[in-house]
């Protein structure tokens, strides 16, 4: 692919992960905020969210996997800081998991909890999966001499 | 470089945790007379704490981040290990704090009340992020004394905005300061008066505290209405 070709997919495969509701206007802030002094913002941010969420998603896993019984104060203060910094990247559909996760933790509803658990982790990697995509077709682009084509979003 | 004693011990930390000018290397801390505003940033969440970061250095804001209110406390030279009555001013030139509402340990509240507690740095604004719009959570800073209450995800318009809050030491900014806190009060008091609000879920729920289907007819950009509005 050339870098033309490489730039109208990247183009299309963003408006289609907020179409999608992957994402939503905040990682257009975090885009904004990316410049020629700061190049790799996006990705560096979005980073850091891949680790602490499966920290996070570890630590949730192991709590709700007590066979003592669950501890929810815990669960949800997990769930508190996996649906904030999903919203802080703009990764809504974790976000909207987290939160109805959270109100089955208000209930204290441990078979709830384990669907929405598996539900947020399904939500993440899919996330993941499409960041990475994009991310490394941005890298193509770079390493082709062309630049990412933020400005031809048209919302921004 | 910095002098040696307490000077240099918090030099350190602040190394630890990363103190940046807005052209990313690091500095030795803001210089004197320098035009540029040095905000102090507490977020236990390593992704916020990027993000508030960017934000604040694209609007030409020098800062530093730390990961809780003890780290702050102890940037400030207000945790109690040393004699703190006698630490006599803002030499680090401080002009804004910018906390999370929600951390663990000490949350943005309890610190809130510890930095107007304190001699040296009550004048210092400070600005209070949540991700949960809770009107008597937002009430209680504000009567403790913050300048703001700001909903997250924080964006650039509410970090262009913090210039108005930046303390020089000069007597007006007191003035303009109590004059928004008085509207803030008004605007609140405003929200819990409305009789068509049906909530479905305000005793006990910890988040949004009226009905997601009320909201103001007109669009509304200033910091009150801004912090209120649901997400």
């Amino acid at each position: 692919m050339d870098v033309i070709q490489m730039q109208r997919t990247w183009v299309e495969y963003t408006k289609s992960l907020y179409r999608e509701g992957f994402l939503d206007s905040q990682f257009a802030q975090l885009q904004l905020l990316q410049d020629e002094s700061n190049p790799d913002f996006v990705v560096e941010v979005v980073s850091l969210f891949f680790e602490d969420s499966e920290r996070l998603l570890n630590d949730l896993t192991k709590v709700i996997d007590q066979q003592q019984g669950v501890d929810f104060k815990k669960v949800d203060a997990h769930v508190h800081q996996l649906k904030g910094s999903s919203s802080s990247i703009g990764a809504q559909r974790v976000k909207n998991a987290c939160v109805a996760f959270r109100s089955f933790c208000d209930e204290q509803n441990i078979e709830g909890s384990l669907r929405c658990l598996h539900q947020v982790k399904q939500e993440y990697y899919l996330v993941k999966n499409k960041l990475e995509n994009l991310f490394s077709l941005e890298q193509k682009i770079v390493a082709a001499g062309g630049s990412v084509p933020v400005d031809e979003l048209g919302f921004l | 470089m910095a002098a040696a004693g307490t000077e240099s011990l918090r030099w350190n930390l602040a190394e630890e945790v990363g103190v940046s000018g807005c052209n990313g290397n690091l500095v030795n801390g803001p210089g004197s007379g320098s035009e540029e505003f040095h905000v102090l940033a507490v977020d236990d969440s390593v992704v916020d704490r990027k993000l508030i970061e960017r934000l604040l250095k694209s609007s030409s804001f020098k800062v530093t981040a730390v990961d809780s209110g003890t780290r702050a406390l102890q940037y400030l030279g207000l945790d109690g290990e040393k004699s703190t009555s006698a630490v006599g001013f803002n030499d680090l030139k401080v002009n804004l704090i910018m906390t999370d509402y929600s951390m663990p340990g000490m949350t943005g509240y309890e610190l809130l009340k510890k930095i107007k507690e304190s001699k040296a740095f009550k004048e210092i604004p400070v600005v209070i992020m949540s991700s949960e719009n809770v009107l008597t959570r937002i009430h209680s800073c504000l009567e403790e004394g913050a300048e703001d209450f700001l909903m997250k995800p924080v964006k650039k318009s509410d970090v262009t905005k913090l210039k108005d809050f930046m303390v020089k030491g000069d007597q007006a900014e007191k003035g303009k300061r109590s004059s928004i806190k008085r509207k803030m009060d008004d605007d609140i008091l405003k929200m819990m008066m409305p009789p068509t609000i049906a909530s479905s879920d305000d005793d006990q729920s910890s988040s949004a505290s009226h009905s997601p289907s009320s909201s103001s007819s007109s669009p509304c950009t200033s910091p009150s209405c801004k912090r209120t509005r649901l997400q």
